[in-house]
């Protein structure tokens, strides 16, 4: 589904601060996968994330999306196959229009806009079901500003929106991140919830090694812009925060640090 | 006295339509959009040439409003595709079409006199002077921009235009063409600001190439007025308070002038007013919770 092959990306190339922040990165994603991705801060997991949403141009390599090559192609252009959760609650969804409206926008996601409503009555009806099973209490309020809601039910929201059409790919940038712990249990379990249920192709790149090991059928460890661990099937369901930590030991390059919210958090 | 509100008010409502051209990129788009002091001129002075040549004041709004469009056109097309900031690229259109406009115009300005506008057949059918034919037909052209305008804003393209000034990211991430959705509501905004230059002129008998120094000022104060006056509940309500925001604008500039101001005090007066406008809630924000901080403060009651 997702095939990423010598993906290279430098950043301020050309100046003092020049930083390869992808060196080489090959990864493939067979349908129904879903990895988890983890690393310590610079090693290029969002970075990866953003190459394969288009928000910056790769420098080498290429990207393909179920067949289709994306590697050129402008950000908004691949939004089609794309479904993406930020870990910033206020990037995924608009403050100042209401739910249905931002609901209304993630369901024209890759189809022609034209001069017909914006929200129609007939998706009123389908996206209050929706809310309903999201079980937030948010069906109620679909004319409410986005603005009012709290940082989970934003993420939950975006979530919804990200799978609204069923992507060929769906990206989670650390979306819990930004959540006290309770939400970010709540956000994660119906994140694995949505994957699962539509059988999702899904990255997820996360700093939580516990999370990174619960969730997914495949978990990446990535460092100083490669990727350093690969563990799937079996190994992975076996796999302990103590393997990892050592694992990560190894592959890590020189003056590179566990930081703290990795083993911690 | 009588004399002095019908003038406010037949002007408010010509400017109202340049307000609520400036609402579409200010508070829609998030720009400041400087384009906005070419283009008002660029509408009269379409309009004054078209007049003077013998053509209908009816085409001359019409050109007057496809060269607006252009207008912003380019400046979307600058600050899009060239990547220059928003606010360069709307000094950047904007100087560039003192120069257009003085081509359009061949001279300094155009006088109408005696002439006929789009008024002048208003006000023989109704038998009505001047002054409320102005009304007349600026009320029809408001309402009508309103009407317009609120179905637009709630369809697939306007939807996706408002998606693009409250959160680019979400807007792109959404499949949304943003530079596109940019361009559309520039393109439109410059449109109304052209059309209300057109208006403008031919109510005062004028085009003159200086008319747009400061527009965007004006029509950021009529923006304020009407948002602090009528809040921002709903966007009928928010497109309808331009129009009333506009209106009050001039009634307090009428009533200032006659209390004495000097006219050479206005554009002063007006930066002042925006001024307050942008910095007042800061500053009414923080004196809240510096209250509320304190002992006794109503946190405590």
């Amino acid at each position: 589904m997702l095939k990423v092959t010598g993906l290279y990306k430098v950043f301020n190339r050309g100046t003092v601060n020049e930083r390869v922040a992808l060196e080489n990165v090959s990864l493939t994603l067979e349908k129904g996968d879903f990895v988890t991705v983890i690393g310590g801060n610079g090693a290029g997991k969002s970075t990866l994330l953003n190459c394969v949403a288009g928000v910056y141009p790769p420098d080498g390599g290429s990207i393909v999306v179920d067949g289709v090559d994306v590697t050129r192609l402008a950000e908004y252009r691949r939004a089609r196959h794309l479904g993406r959760v930020f870990q910033d609650p206020m990037r995924g969804t608009c403050a100042d229009m209401n739910i249905e409206e931002n609901l209304a926008l993630a369901r024209r996601r890759g189809r022609p806009r034209g001069l017909s409503w914006g929200v129609t009555r007939r998706e009123r009806e389908e996206y209050r079901a929706m809310l309903e099973a999201l079980g937030l209490g948010l069906e109620d309020r679909l004319s409410a500003k986005v603005g009012l809601l709290s940082g989970g039910q934003r993420q939950a929201l975006t979530l919804l929106m990200a799978t609204l059409r069923a992507p060929k790919l769906l990206l989670l940038d650390e979306h819990t991140a930004a959540l006290d712990p309770r939400t970010a249990k709540k956000v994660l379990e119906l994140s694995d919830r949505v994957i699962s249920e539509g059988g999702l192709t899904t990255m997820m790149v996360t700093h939580n090694m516990r999370d990174a090991i619960r969730y997914g059928n495949r978990l990446i460890m990535m460092s100083g812009g490669g990727i350093a661990v690969d563990v799937s099937g079996e190994e992975k369901k076996n796999l302990t925060v103590e393997d990892l930590l050592k694992l990560f030991e190894k592959a890590r390059g020189d003056g590179e640090e566990i930081p703290d919210r990795m083993v911690l958090g | 006295m009588q004399e002095i509100i019908i003038g406010a008010v037949s002007l408010g409502l010509l400017w109202a339509v340049m307000t609520i051209g400036v609402y579409i990129s200010y508070s829609v788009l998030g720009m400041a959009d400087m384009t906005a002091e070419g283009s008002i001129t660029l509408g009269a002075a379409v309009a004054a040439q078209t007049i003077a040549g013998g053509g209908s004041p009816y085409l001359g709004l019409l050109l007057a409003l496809l060269c607006g469009m252009a207008a912003g056109l380019c400046n979307g097309l600058l600050h899009t595709k060239l990547k220059i900031p928003s606010l360069l690229s709307g000094i950047l259109t904007m100087t560039a079409l003192f120069s257009v406009n003085l081509h359009v115009m061949g001279k300094a300005n155009i006088s109408l006199l005696r002439m006929p506008t789009v008024y002048s057949p208003v006000a023989s059918l109704l038998g009505i002077d001047k002054g409320l034919s102005v009304i007349a037909v600026g009320l029809v052209i408001c309402a009508v921009i309103i009407g317009l305008l609120y179905w637009f804003f709630g369809t697939e393209i306007g939807s996706a235009i408002r998606a693009t000034g409250n959160n680019p990211h979400m807007a792109r991430a959404q499949g949304i063409n943003t530079d596109r959705t940019i361009i559309i509501g520039l393109v439109l905004s410059n449109a109304l600001i052209a059309l209300s230059g057109a208006l403008i002129g031919q109510s005062q008998n004028y085009a003159d190439l200086q008319m747009g120094t400061g527009a965007i000022v004006i029509g950021l104060a009529s923006l304020f007025i009407g948002e602090v006056l009528f809040g921002k509940r709903n966007f009928f309500i928010r497109l309808s308070s331009m129009v009333a925001g506009a209106i009050i604008y001039r009634l307090i500039i009428a009533f200032v002038l006659k209390l004495g101001m000097p006219a050479d005090d206005l554009k002063l007066f007006t930066a002042i007013t925006v001024v307050l406008a942008l910095t007042l809630p800061g500053i009414k924000k923080a004196a809240q919770s510096r209250r509320r901080a304190l002992p006794g403060g109503p946190q405590d009651a």
